[in-house]
């Protein structure tokens, strides 16, 4: 069997407009969560979030790439663009023709439908800018990422909600292993900290008003965030004949479905994904030293998928580190899985696991080592990275130290 | 309507009963409604009193809305009403 490595990471989230920042912020335990500052906040009830502050789009583009590229896009573009730099990757000839993208976003171009949402029933204008449908297409990001990079295989986008990324770096890691192709650059990117997109998720109830503070028992709500990360995953020979550094290995994958409700999780769902990842690596499960949790702060993620930890690893689940940072950057939906990638690399290469902050009080429901509050040196051969969406739909990475 | 009146026809739609088999002592699980069902209902309320329900689905007993009951429901109600108009 063809073996999968990451060659480069790229990010711009709520911690760092960069990989190296962003490991600095999990590795000091900072909080990138804060006031927003989004049109029409007086109407919202939730005003927190993990928003990336001092970013401005017009310093590295143009007017008419701008018109292009939402905001989505644009965190999946300056992603994308230090995963590939990391990776020393030129695309041409073959490897271009059979590399492709394929990129997790729960919402797409969210903030170009808002935006022309008010401009034709706020505003009450009938006429729209002519790139709104180019701008707001859920593949936008995927395709303007092969353009800028030459990518001509198989590209295309996943959305399952809160484990688009995984799913979508799952289904990366897939093709590359079984020969479809050397090299896939994957991730996920969003951009849902609107009017609008706010406004939708203060329906539900779930969101806190001051914090996310996962496991903790006094927990009350996730809180959003945005941004992306973009990985260059690439085949292990590939890498090796060209003395690419590689960041880990990726071992294991698998993805299940609760097929029962859908916004309320499924223990045996998480479950079935969590053990299937480990099959999937053929790990030893006592190897696990570390899982980057879903952890959203809400009631019922936490519970359930500490339940659904300690039914996988038994004995083992006491000795393992589980930690969210989630508290730190926020709830990215369908970016989110790519962002913790990076803290599983992090306690993969450098021995440092990120903490879950904002932790005050023990839950029985969830006693499990959480890292709270501070970072963690440890040394780490095997990590597994959660997510589990709406809908039911659960997709877990495993992770190994090169 | 009355506000008890409106709050009942709310709970019924819900739960898909006659507004003559939702008792005042029932509570939303003998009705048969879920935590979805309960948000929903919790969205008809403001949305027929124009009011604003302090409610937090990921620790009911916590907010400050008691759900005990359809009566704890419609006094709550009744309350912001009150206090909000």
């Amino acid at each position: 069997m063809r073996r999968v490595v990451i060659t480069g990471a790229g990010t711009i989230n709520p911690l760092g407009s960069n990989v190296p920042k962003t490991l600095e912020s999990l590795r000091e335990g900072r909080c990138g969560i804060a006031e927003l500052d989004i049109r029409d906040l007086d109407r919202l009830a939730i005003r927190i979030g993990g928003q990336i502050l001092d970013y401005h789009p017009e310093d590295r583009w143009n007017r008419q790439q701008i018109a292009l590229y939402d905001r989505y896009t644009q965190f999946a573009m300056i992603a994308a663009e230090e995963a590939l730099q990391q990776s020393g990757l030129a695309f041409t000839g073959d490897l271009a023709a059979r590399s492709g993208v394929v990129l997790g976003t729960a919402g797409g171009g969210l903030q170009t439908s808002d935006e022309n949402y008010r401009t034709v029933y706020e505003e009450g204008k009938n006429r729209v800018h002519p790139f709104v449908v180019p701008k707001l297409m859920n593949n936008a990001a995927a395709s303007h990422i092969s353009m800028a990079h030459n990518l001509k295989g198989p590209s295309y986008t996943v959305a399952t909600a809160c484990a688009s990324s995984n799913h979508a770096m799952g289904q990366a890691f897939h093709m590359v292993r079984a020969g479809m192709s050397d090299v896939m650059i994957t991730g996920g990117s969003e951009s849902m900290l609107c009017f609008g997109g706010l406004k939708a998720w203060e329906g539900l109830r779930v969101m806190s008003k001051d914090a996310c503070r996962p496991f903790s028992a006094n927990r009350n709500g996730m809180v959003q965030g945005e941004g992306a990360a973009i990985f260059v995953f690439e085949e292990y020979d590939h890498a090796k004949k060209r003395g690419a550094e590689i960041l880990c290995e990726v071992s294991g994958f698998a993805m299940t479905s609760d097929a029962g409700d859908i916004v309320m999780p499924s223990k045996q769902g998480a479950a079935r994904a969590i053990s299937g990842a480990l099959a999937d690596g053929k790990i030893d499960k006592s190897h696990v030293g570390y899982i980057n949790a879903h952890g959203t702060g809400t009631a019922a993620n936490d519970k359930t998928e500490c339940a659904a930890v300690a039914d996988v690893f038994g004995h083992h689940a006491d000795e393992l580190m589980i930690s969210s940072t989630k508290s730190m950057h926020g709830h990215l939906i369908g970016g989110t899985g790519a962002v913790e990638l990076l803290a599983c690399i992090m306690a993969l290469r450098d021995g440092i696991i990120a903490p879950t902050i904002g932790y005050e009080e023990p839950d029985p429901e969830c006693a499990l080592d959480v890292v709270p509050n501070e970072s963690r040196e440890a040394n780490v051969d095997v990590v597994l990275s959660n997510a589990f969406a709406f809908g039911g739909l659960n997709a877990v990475l495993a992770l190994r130290k090169h | 309507m009355t506000v008890k009146d409106k709050v009942i026809a709310i709970i019924a739609e819900q739960a898909v009963l006659e507004p003559s088999d939702v008792t005042m002592d029932s509570t939303l699980e003998d009705l048969g409604i879920d935590s979805m069902g309960l948000v929903e209902s919790i969205f008809a309320i403001e949305e027929a009193f124009d009011i604003s329900v302090p409610f937090n689905a990921n620790d009911p007993s916590e907010s400050d809305f008691d759900i005990s009951s359809v009566q704890a429901i419609v006094d709550a109600v009744e309350k912001l009403v009150a206090e909000q108009s």
